[in-house]
């Protein structure tokens, strides 16, 4: 059985699935719950200053967008911090931690860019024996209007000032959790490192509109006829969370920082590809708020089960394992040519390969009598349009020419050395290969 | 004491009340807004669609179903009306898992197509209730004629009316639809249907009904409307029925399966169309089902379904033979009807069993009797009362691809023309192509 334990930056947990500091970690009742479940962790829901608590709206507060019967795919929130008392949150992380001491409790802390403010809370949280902090660079909605969430993780420079308050006036490690509504994710990573901070947790929600109501043309959720832009969080937005991790892990300028991968993680697949792309340990929101928290059970047997099978021993083993494989554009193997095969006993006949290539792609498919769907070699530029669309897995597949094959589009024949665009003679700026 | 499954001879009220309104209540039911969402999700939107070349009225099933999935089935009613302005009824009794299902590429994937039929009914349903869809065209002053208010007539004379010509329709019955009306096994079109779908349908005006006026009778002759009118097309079905021509069989309670289903479809109540305690149903095809499981449905102890060939041959779809025998009918192939049995009330019927062979169907010599109170007989209808100078093919009116027969000014589409499948939506298809070339050659 593979070990499941993790050690990130010092914080031990029985396994990487930590869930992230939101709706389901507001208070004790249902963090107990989550632990009973079998949560390696949790980040507290975010703690903003002593005195009268933040207010939420009292309409609506998430939107979503669904795929077929459905399905969330999506979900975006204008809820605030937690909206209860600071003592009372500090009194239940306290009492939570005290029960569960091999669980991990991080507390996500949102106070204002000012250095008296974190060094006013920072005692307070250490005094709850939790084990880390959170800061919370990343709400695009709401406190960022009070100057606060992504309205630091969008300065560079903020986020390593205040992370740097936080080394100074605590010394329980400090995890940065990074907005991704900025141009390049590795500006504020590096700022984070340098301000000291032990890992970065990416990525908190991305500004986004879910839907309008067409017939009051507000946008949803509304708010008394009005909306306004929330964060974006599940399924559809693990793509872009998976490039911003893979990003800061190969960066030269922050590889080995540790990161907490967050965005959309639903099954043990999707934490297995966070962890491969650098991730130490993942968190999880959206999919417990749409499942409850019994999905921990199939992700800890899934990866378990998966790393088992690959032969994998612990979570740090696989931890970066495809971060050498996620290059630039201009590094990629031009010499690498495929072509689209069609397994004709497993065609359906349905033709969304021939739509999709013939109206938008390379007219690389024909279509015969008797609805036979044939890639013509001549056309095919091995897009894999028609592999996405077909409706049958493995169906349509790519398949690798040999060297010395050749490309019937091209009539030349496939090289055998890797060659890329920095030394392909149609580059005016290439270098002599060596 | 009340009738029940076992009291002999041939009675009514069988079964109670509500068990009837259970056994005749909606067949498939329909589809709420939730279930046609996600049946709809399953369209892969095909390329050149397999369901919409299975389609004898050729209905754009993907565009219609992603209309559905984009909330607007009233527009998915639309794409179907466009094509097939009876799509209500076809929605109900298409033997889809012959048609647009057995097409669909979700068949061949999973075996379990989409579920065409039922989203057609959810769009249609859903527009229905609504202000007739279709605005007829200025008044043209041509005048076309139509014999028979089936299927094929109403597709034809809508069509006529919204290019803005005037058509009178002749019906021989007290009510149109032909066999929408009169056809077709009561749990397939529930709650008066097929009255409120051609009522629906005559909100594009211009159609003038005329019933209880059979082509022939009377004055009502062909010479006299190709007189009056631009144009006549005839849709009159058939209304002949198949001979058995074994002996016995004059006796009494040996019926037509067609007049059994029409009497069923008219029975306000159901408890008051008798049925026998062993009923025997002759014939493999729709009409033989359809007796056959209504007569079980209406409490019937014992129904045989016997048809003289191979199963395989049988014109009834696999689906249908698989509801005859879900509801209990016992399917028996191969046999034939040799001899009718009984004294005043057929009580016994004697088959022999065949074999295919080089000269065709042969009797093999063994012979089995069953008990019959009660026979129906679905062996083929055929056409009567066809106008005599008009020729004929196989027993139908000849017809070429656009429905045109060999007299001027004469067009025929339906059961009583050559071509199709004898279904309501081949039907359809045969009056809308119809109109068409009518009104190309009037205008």
């Amino acid at each position: 059985m593979a070990d499941l334990t993790t050690d990130f930056i010092g914080i031990k947990s029985p396994n990487p699935f930590w869930l992230a500091s939101a709706p389901p970690t507001d208070k004790e009742y249902n963090v107990r719950r989550a632990f009973e479940a079998g949560w390696g962790g949790v980040v507290w829901k975010t703690l903003g200053e002593a005195g009268p608590p933040i207010v939420n709206v009292n309409g609506p507060r998430y939107g979503v967008v669904y795929g077929a019967d459905r399905r969330v795919l999506g979900i975006n929130n204008i809820e605030l911090i937690t909206d209860r008392p600071l003592e009372v949150n500090l009194e239940e992380i306290a009492r939570v931690k005290k029960d569960y001491p091999d669980r991990a409790i991080v507390t996500s802390i949102m106070v204002p860019c000012e250095e008296q403010a974190w060094k006013a809370i920072l005692p307070r949280v250490e005094d709850t024996g939790c084990d880390g902090i959170e800061l919370n660079f990343g709400c695009p909605h709401g406190m960022s209007e009070r100057g606060m969430g992504s309205a630091v993780g969008q300065v560079p420079e903020y986020i390593q000032m205040v992370a740097e308050w936080c080394k100074e006036h605590t010394d329980l490690p400090v995890i940065v959790k990074l907005t991704p509504n900025i141009t390049d994710i590795r500006y504020p990573a590096r700022a984070a490192k340098a301000g000291g901070a032990d890992a970065v947790s990416l990525i908190n929600t991305v500004s986004s509109i879910t839907s309008v109501n067409l017939d009051t043309m507000s946008p949803e959720p509304s708010i008394d006829g009005k909306g306004s832009h929330g964060g974006y969080c599940g399924p559809a937005v693990k793509p872009i969370a998976l490039n911003m991790v893979a990003e800061i892990a190969r960066d030269p300028e922050t590889s080995g920082l540790p990161i907490s991968g967050i965005g959309g993680v639903t099954t043990w697949r999707d934490a297995a590809e966070f962890l491969a792309l650098g991730a130490g340990n993942v968190q999880v929101c959206t999919a417990a708020m749409v499942y409850g928290f019994g999905i921990i059970k199939e992700l800890t047997a899934g990866l378990s089960a998966w790393m088992d099978e690959k032969g994998y021993k612990s979570v740090a083993e696989v931890s970066g394992r495809a971060v050498p494989n996620v290059t630039d554009w201009q590094y990629l193997n031009l010499n690498y040519i495929t072509k689209a095969r069609i397994d004709q006993d497993a065609c359906i006949k349905c033709g969304r390969c021939y739509a999709a290539c013939e109206d938008t792609s390379h007219q690389a498919i024909a279509m015969k009598p008797g609805r036979v769907f044939e890639v013509i070699d001549e056309e095919c530029v091995a897009c894999n349009l028609c592999v996405d669309v077909c409706p049958v897995e493995n169906c349509i597949t790519m398949e690798e020419l040999e060297p010395g094959m050749v490309d019937a589009r091209t009539g030349k024949k496939v090289e055998a050395e890797y060659g890329n665009w920095t030394t392909h003679p149609n580059n005016p700026a290439a270098t002599a290969a060596e | 004491m009340p009738n029940t499954e076992r009291t002999p001879g041939v009675v009514a009220g069988r079964l109670a009340d509500d068990a009837l309104a259970e056994n005749f209540g909606d067949l498939h039911e329909p589809l709420d807004a939730h279930e046609a969402m996600v049946a709809a999700d399953r369209c892969y939107f095909c390329h050149d669609a397999p369901c919409i070349t299975a389609c004898p009225t050729s209905i754009d099933i993907p565009l219609f179903i992603r209309q559905i999935q984009a909330g607007q089935p009233e527009g998915a009613a639309k794409t179907i009306f466009d094509q097939n302005i009876l799509g209500g009824m076809c929605a109900r009794v298409c033997p889809t898992e012959t048609l647009c299902e057995e097409a669909c590429v979700r068949e061949a994937a999973e075996g379990k197509p989409v579920e065409i039929g039922r989203l057609q009914r959810f769009a249609t349903d859903a527009l229905m209730p609504k202000a007739h869809p279709y605005e007829r065209a200025p008044e043209t002053g041509k005048k076309i004629a139509i014999a028979g208010a089936g299927p094929a007539g109403l597709a034809c004379a809508h069509r006529l009316a919204m290019y803005g010509h005037k058509v009178v329709m002749f019906e021989a019955r007290s009510k149109p639809g032909g066999l929408n009306e009169y056809g077709i096994a009561s749990y397939k079109t529930v709650d008066n249907f097929a009255q409120e779908e051609v009522d629906w349908l005559l909100g594009i005006g211009g159609i003038e009904m005329v019933y209880d006026h059979a082509l022939g009778q009377g004055d009502l002759t062909l010479d006299a409307l190709t007189d009056k009118y631009d144009a006549v097309f005839l849709a009159l079905g058939l209304s002949g029925v198949n001979a058995l021509r074994a002996e016995g069989e004059e006796h009494a309670h040996v019926l037509d399966a067609v007049d059994f289903i029409s009497e069923l479809r008219q029975a306000a109540n159901k408890s008051t169309v008798p049925v026998g305690r062993d009923v025997v149903v002759i014939g493999g095809g729709m009409t033989a089902v359809d007796a056959a499981v209504q007569s079980k449905l209406l409490g019937a102890e014992n129904v045989t379904m016997v048809y003289r060939r191979p199963r395989e041959r049988m014109s009834a779809s696999e689906y249908e033979l698989h509801l005859a025998t879900s509801k209990g009918v016992r399917i028996v192939t191969g046999a034939t009807p040799t001899r009718l049995m009984g004294n005043e009330h057929v009580t016994d019927i004697e088959f022999a069993y065949t074999e295919d062979g080089p000269d065709g169907l042969q009797q093999t010599g063994e012979t089995f009797t069953l008990k019959a109170d009660q026979v129906l007989k679905a062996i083929g209808q055929h056409l009567d009362g066809a106008p005599g100078v008009i020729k004929l093919d196989g027993g139908k009116i000849a017809v070429d691809e656009n429905g045109r027969t060999s007299l001027p000014k004469v067009w025929a589409g339906g059961d009583c023309a050559t071509g199709g499948d004898d279904l309501t939506v081949t039907a359809v298809a045969e009056g809308r192509d119809a109109a068409e070339d009518i009104h190309q050659a009037i205008c």
